[in-house]
């Protein structure tokens, strides 16, 4: 089996007097999308922001390619190749989408192919691309959170609940964003709450209980067994 | 060069801003000849001057959200690299470029070491470092008299070229000697004029969408690639030398420094009010907050005293518009100004269009 693409081990992170994850595990493969499931407080987004330096793991080890990028500056985990889209978008309201779009491809202007693939996948952001961001509907303002990342080619995908609160025709763009995504070969680390979106889009799926991860294995596996779902993840989950 | 791009593509996006912006850019380019007179030309040169030195400070504030109390220390070391230049190398142009260079690159320096030192740290502490080194430099150069002049400052003198000695015709044009004097003025007019379009590229630049991005949401600007503290620092040591340069135009015009004309703490409160009552994050705030509030720290007396006159049959008003109160109407100005315009007038401006 290929090395993953992001290997955690051990990777214990506290947030002031609060230990997040204990000793956390896991193992993201090259290519695919796996989710990162679990009851809301687990320690999901905590995993994805120590990824990404934002809270720093206090033990343990985090590689990416493997190399090790445990105590690495946030911008440099990011210019090694690893997008992070958060929880609550972290638009910038006051510049307008084709400045959000700018900045978030950090090497150089977003290729002239990419930006239409960007649009095809997101119209809307064609249509509101000299607009203030911050006037953007909660699912635009989550399309232009995707398509940041997505600006520049990137080797590994963090995104965090990307169709929380959205109505389901925009939670359809967002997975058809995703698969293409996918399509590409990215390797992507999904947290989701809404579990047919996961069985639809994850290829492999880490449950996490505590700051841990207590299973790990093929998501359709997950998705066919309704008793290990309820063992797993109580009735949190969504079958939307 | 088009006009676009001589304001890097950065409009008013108001007919009303547009016209005033015009109006004062017309106004202290004609100063001389349209308000005749010491008094009104030396307020036009320190208008020019403070649209400087407040646009450089809404670089750090506006664009940056970088909260400084240093402002002003900046402004000095600008001003006092002329003065000790001048008073040290003698009379001429080449003691006014290298006290002005000097000057430019202790307050990059010093800037960049604060920076690098302290922008790691939350925005309040960052705010409280600097008003400390602010208040030890202050300090310092009123108790280095055999250096600085102490609390009484330094005079010197500036090339007889720019100066009211120098003849450049017979008689008057319009009204108005062309001598020395008068090319000072212009020269405090160009520079400024220059270092205000510089500061305007700038923030119109990728650097300066960065620095927004910073000031909206550091962890995401961080967290899509770029070093914060160094985009903050480069910001700072950015707006300490514009606000230098503007010191060192500063002592050009006036021929003398002290501490009461660029270090004082009362500058930075005026510098932070005149970012506010013009909008922060919009340069041509500086523009409008620092003509508004240096003419009415030049005339409101004036006016004050008309308005006294005029009221003097009506029992205890004219105390009330007496011209020792200027200062409770500036107060009364600045809170009206901020009731009526939360985002500063240009705010207010573009948000009518």
């Amino acid at each position: 089996m290929a090395d993953p693409i992001l290997r955690l081990s051990g990777v214990s992170t506290d947030i002031a007097q609060y230990h997040i994850l204990h000793g956390l595990d896991l193992e993201v493969p090259e290519g695919g999308v796996t989710m990162l499931l679990g009851r809301n407080g687990v320690g999901k987004t905590t995993t994805l922001r120590t990824v990404m330096g934002l809270w720093r793991a206090r033990a343990g080890t985090i590689t990416f390619e493997g190399r090790d990028i445990t105590a690495l500056p946030t911008p440099d985990i990011a210019r090694a190749g690893i997008a992070y889209v958060p929880e609550d978008m972290g638009i910038f309201t006051d510049l307008t989408v084709e400045e959000n779009m700018t900045l978030a491809a950090v090497s150089g202007p977003v290729d002239p192919d990419r930006l239409d693939w960007i649009f095809a996948t997101f119209p809307p952001l064609r249509t509101f691309w000299r607009s203030a961001a911050g006037n953007l509907s909660g699912g635009q303002k989550q399309m232009l959170a995707i398509a940041r990342a997505m600006a520049e080619e990137r080797r590994l995908y963090l995104i965090d609940e990307p169709t929380k609160g959205l109505a389901p025709a925009i939670i359809a763009t967002m997975a058809a964003a995703l698969r293409a995504l996918k399509a590409q070969g990215a390797s992507i680390l999904l947290v989701e709450q809404n579990f047919a979106v996961a069985s639809m889009l994850g290829d492999s799926a880490a449950v996490m209980d505590d700051g841990r991860v207590v299973w790990a294995g093929a998501m359709a596996e997950l998705a066919a067994d309704s008793a290990l779902q309820e063992r797993l993840m109580g009735l949190s989950v969504e079958r939307a | 060069m088009s006009l676009g791009a001589l304001i890097s593509g950065d409009r008013p996006r108001s007919r009303l801003l547009a016209a005033a912006l015009i109006a004062i850019l017309i106004g202290l380019a004609l100063a001389p000849f349209l308000f005749p007179g010491t008094r009104s030309v030396d307020t036009a040169a320190r208008v020019c001057v403070f649209i400087v030195l407040v646009a450089s400070y809404d670089l750090m504030l506006g664009y940056g959200g970088i909260v400084s109390f240093a402002h002003t220390m900046f402004f000095g070391m600008g001003a006092y690299g002329v003065a000790l230049a001048s008073v040290h190398l003698g009379r001429g142009f080449d003691a006014l470029a290298l006290g002005s260079l000097a000057g430019a690159l202790a307050a990059a320096l010093l800037a960049a070491l604060i920076g690098l030192f302290s922008l790691r740290v939350r925005a309040i502490f960052f705010a409280m470092i600097t008003l400390a080194v602010a208040s030890a430099v202050a300090v310092l150069v009123s108790q280095l008299s055999a250096l600085t002049g102490g609390e009484d400052g330094l005079s010197y003198r500036i090339p007889r070229a720019l100066t009211a000695a120098a003849k450049y015709a017979d008689g008057k044009v319009l009204g108005v000697r062309i001598n020395g004097k008068l090319v000072n003025y212009y020269l405090v007019f160009t520079v400024s004029l220059i270092l205000f379009m510089v500061l305007l590229r700038i923030v119109n630049s990728p650097f300066g969408r960065v620095l927004q991005a910073i000031r909206e949401n550091d962890f995401r600007a961080e967290a899509i690639g770029y070093r914060v503290v160094a985009y903050r620092t480069a910001a700072t040591c950015l707006s300490a030398v514009a606000a230098a340069l503007a010191g060192a135009t500063y002592a050009i015009w006036l021929r003398y420094v002290g501490p009461a004309t660029t270090l004082n703490f009362e500058i930075m409160v005026d510098i932070l009010l005149m970012v506010v009552i013009g909008g922060m994050g919009t340069m041509y705030g500086a523009v409008i907050g620092a003509t508004l509030f240096v003419v009415a720290q030049n005339y409101l007396q004036t006016l004050l005293a008309a308005a006294g006159a005029a009221l003097a049959p009506v029992p205890a008003l004219p105390l009330l518009f007496n011209p020792d109160r200027w200062l409770l109407w500036l107060g009364v100005l600045f809170v009206l100004s901020v009731y009526f315009f939360p985002t500063g007038i240009v705010g207010r401006l573009r948000q009518r269009q």
